[in-house]
C-alpha cells in the first residue's frame, strides 16, 4: 500500500480547527464549573425555579430533558428500524422507493416547519382528544421522534444494505423469506450500528431547542403524565437567554449548557465505541 | 417573474417618493448622515422602530438601520456592551444597569397590557384577585369564574419579558406563580395559543389585541388604547430607548425622529400612545 503523506497545510488546518473547538468546549466547561462555584445559596440543583425569591433550581429541566429525549428516542428508534426493514425488502419495491424519497426529503425540512405545523395540527388534536392545553410532553415527544427518524434510518440503512446484499442470496438458497433474513441474520449482525443510531438519535433529541420550546409548554415542573407541560434544558436556555444579565439566572444557564454539552459528548463517545473496529 | 420584480421595485420607488414628500421636514436631520445604526431589545418596540427605520432609509439610502428583538434584557446587555446603538426596554432601567453601563434612557410611548381569553369564552370580566388566583393555581376551573366547566389553561411569558413584568407588577402583586403555568416567548405565540384554545388565558400588549382574542375587563377597567392613555386603565408601562452615554450623530437623529410629529404618528399606528420628550 502506498504511503499517503498529508500535506502540511491540511495538518495545520486540522490542528487549528481542533484547537478552536476545544477552546469552545473548555470555555463552556469552565464557565459551568465557575458558575457552580459562585452559586452558593442559589440552589442551582434545587427543584424550585423562582427568580424573584432567589431560587434557581434547574432539576425540573434536567428531568424534562432526560425523559423527553429518552421517550422520543424509544418511539423514533422503533420507527426507524421499521423504516429500515421496509426499505430493505419487507415491503413492495414501490413503497420502499417512496419511503426512501420521503426520508431523504425530510432531512431537508427545517425544524421550525415541524414545530409550526405541530402547533396548528397536533396541539389542537391532543387538546381536543385527550384534554390539557395540548402543549405537553406527548406533543414534543411525537415531533422529536418524527424529526429523528430520517437520520437514524439512514445510519442503520447503510449497514443493513451492505449486510443484506451479502446474505440475501445465501439466505434465499436456504429457503429463508426476506423477513427471516432480516430478523435472524441482518439485524443481529448490524447491532452495533443500531446502537450507534440510537445514541445519535438521543443526542439530537437532547440537543433540540426549537421543538420543545414551541410544543412542550415550558412550565417549570416535574411532568408526571404525558399531558403535562414541561421545560427542557435547551428551551430553558433559549427562554432565559433573552432575559436579564448576571445573577442566578445566568449561572443556571451556564450549568445547563455544561450539562447538555457533557450529555452529548458522552452520547457521541458511546456511539463511536459501539462501531469501533467493526467492519460491515 | 421579472415583470413582477420591476413592478415591485417601481412601487418601492413610488412609496419612497410619497414618504419623502410627506415627512421631509423631520427627515432633513438625516441629510448629511450615513453609516449604520443597530437597534435591539424589547419586542413591543419593533413595529415602531421598523417603520421609522424604513422611512429614514428610503429617504437616505446611505443610512442603514437594523432592528432586532430579543427582549428588554437583551436590549440592555447589547447597548451596554456597545454591540448596538440603541437598546430598547419595556421597563425603566435598574440603578445597577445605569451604574454598570452608563446608560441614558428615553421614554417615548405608553403600552398597556391586557389579559386575554378566547372570544368563545363567556367570561368577559375578572377581578385582579381572581387573576392572581388563576396564576397562583388556586382557581383551576372556568366554572368557578362563571364560565363553562373545564380546566383553565394558563399561559405566561418568559422571565425578563417586559410584558410579564408589567403584568406581574400591576396585576399579580406578590402572588407566587404556579409551576404549571405554560410559557411562550412572544406576543405572537401568545395570540396563537389563546386564539386556538377555548380554555386558555394569557396576557398581551394592548396594541396586540385583535378579534381572534378577547381582552378581559379587569376590576371594571376595559383594556383599550384610550383608557390606557387617559390613565383610567391602570395596567400600563412605558417603552424606553436607551443609549450608552449621550447619543450623537445618527443615533441622536433617530431618537429626535421618534419624538417628532412623524414619530408620534408611527407610535400611534403601532398601537401605543406617544409620550413627549422629558
Amino acid at each position: 500500500m502506498r504511503n499517503i503523506t498529508v500535506p502540511l497545510w491540511l495538518r495545520a488546518l486540522a490542528l487549528f480547527i481542533g484547537g478552536v473547538l476545544s477552546t469552545v468546549f473548555a470555555f463552556i466547561a469552565f464557565s459551568a464549573l465557575e458558575a457552580l462555584w459562585r452559586s452558593e445559596g442559589l440552589h442551582l440543583f434545587g427543584a424550585v425555579w423562582s427568580p424573584q425569591s432567589g431560587r434557581f433550581g434547574i432539576l425540573p429541566m434536567i428531568h424534562a430533558s432526560f425523559i423527553l429525549s429518552l421517550s422520543a428516542l424509544c418511539c423514533g428508534w422503533s420507527l426507524s428500524v421499521g423504516c429500515c426493514c421496509v426499505l430493505r425488502g419487507l415491503g413492495p419495491r414501490w413503497l420502499a422507493a417512496m419511503l426512501g424519497f420521503a426520508l431523504r426529503f425530510m432531512t431537508s425540512i427545517p425544524t421550525v416547519v415541524y414545530g409550526f405545523t405541530a402547533v396548528f395540527l397536533l396541539v389542537p388534536m391532543i387538546r381536543d382528544a385527550l384534554g390539557g392545553s395540548g402543549f405537553c410532553w406527548l406533543g414534543a415527544c411525537v415531533m422529536l421522534a418524527i424529526q429523528g427518524v430520517p437520520t437514524m434510518t439512514l445510519v442503520m440503512d447503510e449497514a443493513v444494505r451492505a449486510v443484506s446484499a451479502e446474505t440475501y442470496i445465501a439466505a434465499a438458497a436456504l429457503g429463508m423469506t426476506p423477513l427471516q433474513n432480516l430478523s435472524r441474520v441482518v439485524l443481529p449482525t448490524v447491532r452495533p450500528w443500531l446502537l450507534s443510531a440510537a445514541v445519535l438519535g438521543f443526542g439530537r433529541a437532547l440537543g433540540d431547542t426549537l421543538l420543545p420550546t414551541m410544543l412542550a409548554g415550558n412550565a417549570v415542573q416535574f411532568a408526571s403524565s404525558p399531558l403535562d407541560s414541561m421545560r427542557t434544558l435547551t428551551a430553558h436556555i433559549g427562554l432565559v437567554l433573552s432575559s436579564d444579565i448576571g445573577g442566578g439566572e445566568n449561572l443556571s444557564l451556564l450549568v445547563a449548557g455544561g450539562l447538555l454539552l457533557s450529555g452529548s459528548i458522552i452520547a457521541s463517545l458511546f456511539a463511536r465505541r459501539a462501531v469501533r473496529g467493526k467492519k460491515i | 417573474m421579472r415583470k413582477n420584480m420591476v413592478i415591485a421595485l417601481f412601487s418601492v420607488f413610488l412609496l419612497g417618493l410619497v414618504a419623502s414628500a410627506s415627512s421631509a421636514a423631520a427627515l432633513d436631520a438625516f441629510k448629511d448622515l450615513n453609516g449604520t445604526l443597530d437597534i435591539a431589545g424589547g419586542t413591543a418596540h419593533i413595529p415602531v422602530m421598523k417603520q421609522a427605520a424604513q422611512d429614514i432609509m428610503v429617504a437616505y439610502p446611505d443610512i442603514r438601520i437594523t432592528v432586532a428583538g430579543g427582549g428588554s434584557g437583551v436590549g440592555v446587555k447589547q447597548v451596554g456592551e456597545g454591540l448596538v446603538g440603541i437598546g430598547n426596554t419595556g421597563r425603566p432601567l435598574k440603578d445597577s444597569e445605569v451604574a454598570e453601563f452608563g446608560l441614558e434612557t428615553f421614554p417615548f410611548a405608553i403600552d398597556g397590557v391586557a389579559v386575554a381569553v378566547n372570544p368563545a369564552n363567556p367570561v368577559k370580566e375578572l377581578s385582579s384577585s381572581q387573576i392572581s388566583d388563576i396564576y397562583a393555581g388556586k382557581i383551576t376551573d372556568w366554572k368557578e369564574l362563571g364560565g363553562d366547566a373545564g380546566t383553565i389553561n394558563v399561559f405566561g411569558r418568559e422571565d425578563g419579558s417586559g410584558t410579564r413584568e408589567t403584568f406581574t407588577e400591576k396585576v399579580l402583586g406578590k402572588a407566587e406563580l404556579a409551576p404549571s403555568v405554560n410559557v411562550v416567548s412572544s406576543n405572537g405565540a401568545m395570540k396563537t395559543a389563546i386564539a386556538q384554545d377555548n380554555r386558555a388565558i394569557g396576557y398581551v400588549g394592548i396594541g396586540h389585541l385583535e378579534p381572534t382574542i378577547a381582552g378581559v375587563i379587569i376590576d371594571g377597567m376595559s383594556p383599550t388604547q384610550e383608557d390606557a392613555a387617559n390613565g383610567s386603565y391602570k395596567v400600563v408601562r412605558n417603552l424606553f430607548m436607551n443609549t450608552k452615554g449621550k447619543p450623537t450623530g445618527l443615533t441622536a437623529a433617530f431618537i429626535d425622529y421618534i419624538y417628532s410629529p412623524e414619530g408620534a404618528k408611527i407610535i400611534e399606528a403601532s398601537g401605543y400612545i406617544p409620550l413627549p420628550r422629558q
